[in-house]
């Protein structure tokens, strides 16, 4: 069974039908991307994924469990993460505490404790401010723990983005435009990373991207969206030389 | 009585005041950083802290110690129930439809308290029955003593519980991107109930500071405190803590200053003032973000 299927999945804003009959799945461990022209929906399949928009039809289910009609942290503590097209960090926190936010819910104390400083409490935070490390030395973040998160240059932001949806300990990630604004050398960079997240913390990856290196180097399978629907999908190398891909890209 | 002594003086006594204001003017400043509205009912939740400390106190002959408590405990439940059932409806609407609502609310309360315990102001004996101290000529009374300590008290407190505990950081995240917060698996709805009870119950010490100090009972009560603090959530930059903390010693001590060395009429005038000059030099308070706007 795969981790993530997605049948019939829609969404309509008034008249405007954003999303239509989308089916996907998505294998454990995989690198799956969801590419398409500006405005095709994916973004909003993302929302819809995340528990941000309600779908109003389709069905999601991660795990066998089914997402429909759940709110958004109840999808997180279910196993989904995301980032974000425009980068959304906590910026006036610190590097750590951008990635404890999200750790906390899984190392819960009370308030009693943490009020008392009780062993307990510092044990957590002990735990929890080691764990943040170990995600963040990952991303070779570990250095710039202390720093604020707007004190970050545009790269390293993206890298603590992904870094804070790892920390929620997620079985599928899913990466909006990864690679938007950043030059080729830090895309290169930005795909052994990507690599690395998904042998290092076993998760399947989902993601939306424009760049077609970084697509063509990274993604096994692709789903491809057009005015909302599904217009192709399967193989890499197979979709990206579909004549209807093509011309969906670049027009007659 | 020398000038210096009656400086001092002057300085303690708007410390004392400004203590109040700064207790007040962190809950407008935490609802505004986390549900991005100013709560104009909050002056409102100092006069019910009052008055729950009158009917604990002098009707039901509680001791003290357990009348304080449940007058901060009545109060946090209230800025729950007040959020859930005017503010959080109207979550998504435009700010203006929030603050026409703030102030209904305000009025509600105000009315409310008129309708139960009538116009005529009641006195009401202070429940700080310590000692004062002498300082050299200085005179520091025990009402001012405990209202230094409980400050300073909730103000460290309360910057260990913002910096330091997962509910802390919680807040802080919410304030900063309510959408990322979430998706983040953090309960937007929990923490903004949460920051409602913390203001409120700051209110009802300052609701309890307040009525030793002046000793007076009446269902308007709260509403000049209430706009000062404001006033000094602004002038500190409204959204930050450290800020409105600032903002009320700030505002206390120019109150009382002038208040003494100027003009007692125009006392408000100079710290109204104050607040037109700070925001003019800086829009966003003393210790506020400056935004440039993207365009």
């Amino acid at each position: 069974m795969a981790l993530l299927e997605v049948k019939g999945l829609g969404i309509s804003f008034g008249g405007l039908r954003a999303v239509d009959d989308l089916n996907m799945e998505v294998d454990r461990d995989s690198l799956v991307g969801l590419i398409g022209p500006n405005g095709a929906g994916k973004t909003t399949a993302f929302n819809l994924l995340t528990g941000v928009y309600e779908p109003t039809d389709g069905i999601i289910n991660l795990d066998g469990v089914n997402l429909v009609g759940k709110k958004p942290p109840e999808i997180c503590e279910a196993g989904i993460a995301r980032t974000f097209q425009n980068i959304r960090l906590f910026s006036q926190m610190s590097v750590l505490d951008n990635v404890k936010v999200p750790l906390h819910h899984h190392l819960s104390y009370s308030l009693a404790e943490s009020f008392l400083h009780l062993g307990s409490y510092r044990k957590k935070e002990k735990e929890m401010d080691e764990r943040a490390m170990e995600i963040l030395s990952v991303f070779d973040l570990d250095k710039q723990a202390d720093q604020l998160a707007s004190n970050l240059p545009y790269g390293k932001q993206r890298k603590l983005e992904i870094a804070r949806a790892l920390a929620t300990e997620p079985k599928l990630l899913l990466l909006d435009e990864p690679a938007a604004g950043m030059n080729p050398h830090e895309t290169e960079e930005l795909m052994n990373t990507i690599r690395l997240v998904r042998d290092r913390f076993k998760v399947a990856i989902l993601l939306i991207e424009h760049d077609m290196k970084l697509v063509s180097g990274i993604c096994e399978y692709l789903y491809v969206l057009n005015f909302g629907t599904e217009l192709a999908s399967g193989k890499t190398g197979d979709v990206l030389n579909d004549p209807r891909v093509i011309k969906a890209y670049l027009g007659e | 009585m020398s000038l210096i002594t009656g400086i001092l003086e002057q300085l303690i006594n708007g410390l004392r005041t400004g203590s109040i204001y700064a207790l007040i003017a962190i809950g407008y400043t935490m609802v505004y950083g986390i549900a991005k509205m100013i709560n104009f009912a909050h002056g409102d939740i100092i006069m019910v802290g009052a008055y729950s400390l009158y009917v604990f106190t002098a009707i039901l002959e509680l001791p003290a110690a357990a009348a304080v408590i449940l007058t901060v405990a009545v109060c946090a439940a209230l800025g729950i129930v007040v959020e859930r059932i005017a503010y959080k409806p109207l979550r998504n609407a435009p700010s203006l439809a929030v603050l026409i609502t703030a102030i209904g609310v305000s009025y509600f309360l105000q009315n409310t308290a008129l309708l139960i315990f009538k116009a005529t102001p009641i006195p009401f004996g202070s429940i700080i029955n310590i000692s004062g101290i002498r300082l050299g000529n200085i005179n520091i009374s025990g009402v001012t003593l405990v209202t230094f300590v409980a400050t300073a008290v909730m103000m460290v407190g309360l910057t260990l519980f913002v910096n330091k505990t997962r509910a802390g950081s919680a807040m802080r995240a919410v304030s900063e991107d309510r959408g990322a917060a979430s998706l983040m698996g953090i309960n937007v709805n929990k923490t903004i109930s949460m920051t409602f009870a913390i203001g409120s119950a700051l209110a009802a010490v300052a609701g309890i500071l307040y009525i030793c100090q002046y000793q007076s009972l009446q269902p308007t009560l709260g509403a000049l405190p209430g706009i000062k603090a404001f006033v000094a959530a602004v002038l500190g930059g409204i959204g930050n803590i450290p800020g409105a903390m600032l903002g009320g010693l700030l505002l206390g001590i120019i109150e009382s200053l002038s208040r003494a060395y100027i003009s007692t009429q125009l006392a408000d005038a100079i710290v109204y003032g104050v607040l037109v000059i700070v925001l003019l030099v800086r829009p966003s308070g003393l210790l506020g973000k400056q935004k440039t706007e993207k365009v």
